[in-house]
């Protein structure tokens, strides 16, 4: 089945916005210091939420984790929100609680981004439930890095839902790295996907750095979680161009290695394809960037203007009053 | 006297640690190559200097971490574990709760967990609740586990020294606010005693209990309130548990009024407990209720101005302080 053409300039519109937005917050950090904190980017990751994204429908939810703009930017969520939350303003979508990572925007279903690695996929795996039990037309989407599957709560979190079938996509996004240590450093074999048949769901290796890919991938995934067939595990194989945070000295990540990747831009992959298809022109691919550099312009405004929030309200939000 | 930041002095009792007793071990999370290369950081240079075989980068995997910890302790070797920061160390409980604490007391007092638990913890980077969450009254609360929570670089590396020794698992709790201030440390061999509060300041009026990164907000306030004619003794427990309870009562039995200043929650934190004690066995010598300096009853927000809030100051020690006066 082919893509839909819309479906494939969403995914370059949303995979620019990302890049944008991100490099635009490393600016934000480490040139003009605006940004106190944390702050962890997915700079050359950007296929892995817009094929995904672009290939759910609005029940679909999402659950992700710390390296998270570009997922939720993909997945429609509002890029003036997601930079005052950022900021730690009062405007922001959670009212400054959260920050850069946990940004949480249930208007577009994305229910939880939690900065515990390995957190997400149990929470998945309730969300999928809940779905199964109503007989939702939807899937959950659970955004994992490769380094959390070093953690127990993510294999009981398989073992689950593989048993009862749920409808859940475990998408992880293999980039190589888990903080300072690389795939090989903390995971004894090759594939990830192949990690999936020990939980009886299917395990898919693909090329997340084409979007195209990682959007079949997705569609097949979804299809088969809707007719009851259960979860699938998707290892999309991409790279973190920069430090695991902006604090990162990069020492461990060779120079040759970085560049190689860079030269694998998915942006660029999916750019070039649109174009060899006729599909997009100069003149439409300036526009898109021009879009982009506006939204995040606008975002960035409409961040330094909102107030801080007042001290007190620290308090609030704790409990549903 | 070297003056030396926090971390650095934890890196020098590791160093010296792992020099004396080669069944000292280190495990944890970047713990060798990380992603920083500062100096100022507590494993900072221990991988070139004692090897992967001895300083263990471990995958994203706390209960194994600890479960690594209670086994090889087990098994006769001294573990020391880091956990990145506090909240992880909910992934690591069960091992430590469940099992370092318990153990032993299950076999009669037949097994010993000789472990050390390093938790890196404090709130005021800006990184919200999931990396910000003072736990310490969570483990206090567990029988079998001592708890540390050191407030100067001279402390840290004689508590640390002596938690390696000690035969029972000991969590030992760092702010990572103090891992760059400096501070003066011993240049000779030196190690501190597990359980034995520290008065860190003497005084007459009012008792001021506190730990960790709160004892520097403390002793501000007593220097403010100094200024105007009121003496307050700080007493740095140290050492939650086993609790000091001789210096602590002593020194209200000395002022009759007890102020507890700490970083975590107030609910269920470990003032209540101090407060208990005193209650219990000096209610007598108080002349005024006691009071509590702590974190409000809410996670760690992200935001600047909302976690400035969070985090107490001198400001409300001193206000706590009039109070009862
Ligand atoms: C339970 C837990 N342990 C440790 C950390 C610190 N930490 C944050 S991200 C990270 C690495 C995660 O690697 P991976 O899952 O591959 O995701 P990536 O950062 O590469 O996107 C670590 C160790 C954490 N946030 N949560
Ligand atoms: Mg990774």
């Amino acid at each position: 089945m082919s893509i839909p053409k819309e479906r494939q300039m969403e995914m370059a519109r949303t995979m620019i916005l990302a890049r944008q937005f991100e490099e635009t917050l490393a600016d934000l950090v480490r040139q003009q210091g605006k940004i106190h904190g944390m702050m962890i980017l997915a700079t050359g990751q950007e296929a892995v939420g817009s094929g995904v994204c672009a290939a759910l429908s609005a029940n679909d939810i999402l659950i992700t984790n710390h390296r998270s703009h570009h997922h939720l930017l993909a997945r429609g969520a509002d890029p003036k929100a997601l930079m005052a939350e950022i900021f730690g303003k009062r405007t922001g979508c959670n009212k400054g609680k959260s920050g850069t990572l946990h940004l949480a925007v249930p208007e577009v279903n994305a229910l939880c981004t939690t900065t515990v690695v390995g957190g997400g996929p149990p929470i998945a795996v309730g969300a999928a439930f809940a779905q199964q039990y109503e007989n939702r037309e939807a899937v959950t989407v659970c955004f994992l890095g490769d380094g959390s599957t070093g953690e127990g709560s993510v294999h009981e979190a398989f073992n689950l839902a593989g048993l009862w079938r749920l409808p859940v996509l475990f998408v992880c996004e293999n980039n190589k790295y888990a903080a300072a240590q690389s795939y090989r450093e903390h995971t004894p074999v090759d594939s990830l996907a192949a990690r999936g048949a020990a939980y009886g769901m299917p395990g898919e290796s693909i090329d997340g750095n084409d979007a195209l890919a990682v959007f079949e991938a997705t569609r097949r995934a979804r299809a088969r979680a809707l007719a009851g067939e259960g979860p699938t595990l998707i290892e999309c194989l991409t790279y973190r161009w920069r430090g695991h945070g902006e604090t990162d000295h990069q020492l461990y990540q060779p120079a040759d290695e970085i560049a190689a990747w860079k030269k694998k831009c998915p942006i660029d992959r999916l750019v070039n394809t649109l174009r060899e298809a006729g599909a997009l022109g100069d003149a439409d691919l300036e526009a898109m960037r021009a879009t982009a550099a506006e939204a995040v312009a606008d975002a960035v405004r409409f961040a330094e203007e909102s107030p801080w929030p007042e001290p007190q309200e620290a308090l609030d939000d704790v409990w549903v009053a | 006297m070297q003056k030396l930041g926090m971390g650095q002095a934890i890196n020098q009792a590791l160093r010296e640690e792992m020099e004396r007793d080669f069944r000292v071990f280190l495990a944890g999370e970047g713990i060798g190559v990380g992603i920083h290369t500062s100096p100022l950081m507590p494993t900072t240079g221990l991988l070139d200097a004692f090897g992967p075989k001895r300083v263990k980068d471990t995958p994203v995997s706390e209960a194994v971490i600890a479960g690594l910890a209670v086994g090889a302790a087990a098994a006769g070797l001294r573990p020391v574990i880091e956990i990145m920061f506090n909240p992880f160390f909910t992934l690591a409980s069960d091992m430590i709760v469940n099992h370092a604490a318990k153990l032993r007391y299950l076999s009669g007092g037949k097994t010993a967990f000789p472990l050390v638990v390093r938790i890196k913890s404090g709130a005021g980077f800006g990184a919200g609740c999931q990396h910000s969450h003072n736990l310490e009254a969570w483990v206090a609360h567990c029988p079998g586990l001592k708890v540390v929570m050191p407030a100067t670089p001279r402390d840290a590396k004689g508590l640390l020294k002596s938690a390696i020794r000690d035969e029972n698992p000991v969590i030992f709790i760092e702010d990572m606010g103090l891992y760059f201030a400096p501070g003066d440390v011993p240049d000779e061999a030196y190690t501190i005693p597990l359980g034995k509060a520290d008065i860190k300041r003497s005084g007459t009026d009012v008792t001021l209990v506190t730990w960790s990164k709160m004892l520097g907000v403390s002793l501000q306030a007593a220097e403010q309130l100094a200024a105007q004619g009121i003496s307050v003794e700080v007493v740095d427990l140290r050492t939650l548990t086993p609790l000091d309870t001789d210096t602590l009562l002593a020194s209200v039995r000395k002022t009759g009024r007890l102020v507890v200043v700490h970083e975590a929650t107030r609910t269920g934190g470990f003032a209540g407990e101090i407060a208990a004690v005193v209650m219990e066995q000096a209610f007598a010598a108080l002349k005024a209720p006691l009071r509590r300096v702590t974190g409000p009853d809410i996670p760690v927000p992200a935001s600047p101005p909302l976690e400035q809030f969070y985090i107490p100051d001198a400001g409300q020690v001193v206000a706590a302080i009039k109070e009862i006066l």
